[in-house]
């Protein structure tokens, strides 16, 4: 079975490659690149005239929700939703219930990614147990069965001495420490950002210094071990000058934003209430600035959306009450196309290698490129389509999105996971298939669909 | 205006107008004959979360002169412990069809919350850290009556401004009525940002360098109370050393001007925020204000209900701080000056939400 797409502007970061191609994909793989391909015989074509193909989408940052907490999000319902944004691969953190801090967890997650799962899944697990900053997790046990990086997002390590030794004893596993970096002493159970709009509102304020503090001390700490350290959701201009002089000392940290942190700030929290609520909060406008200079001059390793799903119930309260979290993996290329590339001029190069090449390197994931021989995850965007953020279309089961009916220009028109166009029907089919026979080369990269 | 949540929901003119009002409902004790309970056969419900005597005490008898039957329920804490939502609370109560809800509770927007769920009028009596309107206006009441005017006022308040919702209702209020305010107390008890709530508006909002230069030439002076169940950490040292340093003396109100006003919302805490001489003194309007609290919520609670001729809003609240009516001024939201940082990318900017497609 093959298929060609025809006539797209193929843009690959890992090759540096923008020009208007042919893409053949045989036995889910990328079989050749070039002008005018001669396609096989019963070859399904796909016409790509005026669209951007790009390597697959990776999110390195999602919360599944499963097991634990499936009234707010499934792994069923979240890669759906992750295939609807464009996005081939997820990879998912560990504040489950029970907490994703043994290979038992690590295994069900893929298993489970497997029987339902639209798109490849790779489970982040917790440094230490339980998530509670005391005791190392079965790191080793963890990496044997298929985790990623290591993560205790959700809550800051207050130990660091505990995260040195995981520094250390990470990196004999090969795999990333990714740091929530808050200060529980400095965030003193603040909600939004400390400033203006939390002094307006009368409620506790999260000061920039929470994070700050972390990511010094983080940066400090990756030299110290030579481990390499990620910064999850990075969302002031104090920790991107952290890193990007980290980065000029060639130390291994890299770090992630997310489209929330770059598009909006604080003052949108006046207008939507709990559902622009999220941890780190939306900051100010000159750190909206710096975000965007670090997205240009490439300090900012890769956009990730931290896809934190609550029901709406939970998400209707009091600011106060209502938990931290926004969704975004259903319009996150739309706002960066929008946001990014149309209004602050970004290059679409760069767009697309924050979205794929940055975090398959970042996290050593397979994907991120459109090399000949690779699995074919694909996602072909229309840069010109206009779209309107609609939540109540959604393939999550969560609404809790500020971008809710935002009016963008550019979209992810087609998802290709092993060589398979992601619509409802190959999703379920998909699914059938690897019920009935699963196929062992994917306990590690979850599901395979070519 | 069917709730009564936020001094940003209000404009200069109601603002008058409401003090007007409260103006014809003194003196307290002859006024319940000569008025022939204009509110009878309305109910109020107080619902309070938090310790209160004055408030809920000055709302309850407000009520009854004018002729409103009153239902206090105190809910604790342990409501939300066992499970029941704010959400299920105001339903029940919603089903029993009162008038007015005065609500007061320790979380920043719960009066507005609930009234959404509601078709009562609702009442804020105190959110958190958030508002407490009523006390602003009784405040401005105060200084209108001894004063005659609020506007070009020179304003001092004192003392924890960062915990307090009585200080950011007086400073919106005030900044509104064109007065002018000076906040000063310890630099760990400041607000960040607080003095843009004046943009917009003819008044003006300074945070002071020192205790002396926020009293210096002051008309008036308000003095917050020092909530000592709000500062879980380390603020200032101790109380001792606070009044040391920061507590209002005779000697320190000498700075304003002679014959200053002293407010303070009370409960006082002698000896911490201000010395016996200066609450007890000839200065100290601190039991006027508790009179004219009572005069203020009688107007504010005939004027929300007699309102009815005017069709009540349907609840379309989504957050507190939001202003629906009136200014628009919160930060980012409206009219600014150009101290205030600009949000050049909120989503205030972008075009209509387009629901329902």
């Amino acid at each position: 079975m093959a298929l060609m797409i025809r006539n797209g502007r193929v843009c690959d970061p890992s090759q540096n490659l923008d020009a208007v191609l042919d893409v053949l994909v045989v036995d889910g793989r990328i079989a050749a690149l070039g002008a005018a391909l001669e396609e096989p015989p019963e070859t399904d074509i796909v016409d790509a005239t005026g669209l951007v193909v790009a390597p697959g989408f990776i999110d390195v940052h999602v919360h599944l929700r499963e097991p634990g907490f499936t009234a707010k999000e499934t792994i069923a319902t979240g890669t759906r939703a992750a295939v609807a944004g464009g996005f081939t691969a997820v990879c998912c953190m560990a504040n489950t219930a029970p907490v994703n801090d043994s290979p038992l967890v690590t295994r069900y997650i893929l298993d489970r990614a497997r029987e339902t799962a639209a798109c490849r899944v790779y489970p982040i697990g917790a440094v230490t147990k339980g998530l509670q900053g005391e005791a190392l997790a079965d790191i080793g046990g963890m990496a044997a069965a298929g985790a990623v990086a290591l993560s205790d997002d959700g809550h800051g390590i207050a130990n660091a001495n505990l995260l040195r030794r995981a520094l250390e004893y990470a990196r004999d596993f090969g795999l990333p420490v990714v740091d929530h970096c808050e200060n529980r002493d400095l965030a003193a159970g603040g909600i939004i950002n400390e400033g203006v709009v939390s002094t307006w509102l009368g409620v506790r304020g999260l000061t920039r210094a929470a994070e700050e503090v972390d990511v010094a001390r983080d940066v400090v700490l990756a030299d110290l071990t030579g481990a390499h350290i990620h910064i999850a959701h990075l969302s002031t201009a104090g920790s991107l000058e952290l890193v990007r002089r980290a980065q000029a000392e060639g130390l291994s940290v890299t770090c992630e934003v997310t489209p929330h942190h770059l598009a909006l700030d604080e003052s949108a929290v006046l207008k939507l209430g709990a559902v622009a609520k999220m941890n780190p909060p939306l900051r100010t406008p000159a750190d909206v600035d710096a975000l965007l200079e670090g997205v240009a001059d490439g300090t900012v390793t890769c956009i990730a959306t931290d896809h934190a799903p609550h029901t709406t119930l939970e998400k209707d309260q009091v600011l106060s009450h209502a938990p931290f979290g926004v969704v975004g993996l259903e319009c996150a290329v739309s706002v960066v196309l929008d946001h990014l590339y149309w209004r602050h001029g970004l290059s679409l190069m760069r767009v697309i290698e924050l979205f794929s090449t940055g975090p398959a390197r970042a996290f050593n994931l397979p994907g991120g490129t459109l090399q000949i021989g690779r699995p074919a995850d694909m996602t072909i965007l229309d840069i010109h389509r206009e779209v309107v953020v609609d939540v109540s279309r959604w393939a999550s089961k969560a609404r809790n999105c500020p971008f809710d009916g935002w009016r963008l220009k550019g979209a992810p028109v087609m998802t290709l996971v092993g060589g398979v166009r992601m619509t409802t029907e190959t999703v379920l089919q998909t699914v059938r298939e690897h019920k009935a026979e699963p196929n062992p080369e994917m306990v590690a990269t979850g599901p395979q669909t070519g | 205006m069917k709730d009564f949540l936020d001094t940003s929901d209000l404009t200069p003119q109601l603002v008058t107008d409401l003090l007007d009002r409260a103006e014809r409902f003194l003196p307290l004790t002859t006024i319940a004959d000569q008025l022939g309970a204009p509110l009878r056969g309305k109910h109020l419900v107080t619902l309070f979360s938090e310790a209160s005597t004055r408030t809920r005490t000055s709302f309850e008898l407000a009520a009854k002169r004018l002729g409103m039957k009153v239902v206090n329920i105190v809910v604790g804490m342990s409501s939300l412990a066992k499970g029941e939502t704010l959400r299920d609370t105001i339903l029940t109560l919603d089903a029993m069809m009162p008038d007015v809800v005065v609500v007061r509770h320790a979380v920043a927007g719960v009066p507005h919350f609930m009234a959404r769920f509601s078709k009562a009028h609702f009442i804020n009596a105190g959110d958190g850290e958030h508002e407490h309107p009523t006390q602003a206006l009784l405040d401005a009441f105060t200084l209108r009556r001894h004063f005659g005017r609020l506007e070009g006022l020179e304003v001092a308040i004192l003392g924890d401004i960062c915990h307090s919702r009585v200080a950011r209702s007086n400073v919106r209020l005030l900044a509104m009525m064109g007065a002018h305010v000076r906040l000063g107390g310890p630099r760990t008890l400041r607000a960040p940002g607080i003095e843009h709530f004046a943009n917009g508006w003819s008044g003006t909002v300074q945070v002071s360098a020192s205790l002396r230069e926020a009293l210096t030439n002051a008309d008036a002076v308000m003095v917050l109370r020092i909530q000592q169940e709000r500062l879980d950490g380390a603020f200032f040292p101790s109380l001792g050393e606070y009044f040391a340093h920061f507590g209002l003396t005779s000697e320190r109100l000498a700075w304003a001007k002679p014959n200053a006003l002293v407010l303070h919302p009370g409960p006082i805490n002698r000896e911490v925020e201000i010395a016996s001489e200066v609450a007890d003194g000839a200065q100290s309007v601190i039991q006027k204000q508790v009179t004219h609290g009572v005069a203020v919520r009688m107007a504010l609670l005939e004027w929300l209900v007699h309102q009815e001729a005017t069709p009540r809003e349907p609840a379309l609240r989504q957050t507190h701080g939001q202003s629906e009516s009136g200014h628009q001024n919160a930060p980012g939201g409206g009219t600014r000056a150009a101290t205030t940082p600009t949000y050049a990318v909120s989503v205030t900017e972008r075009g209509q939400p387009a629901h329902g497609l």
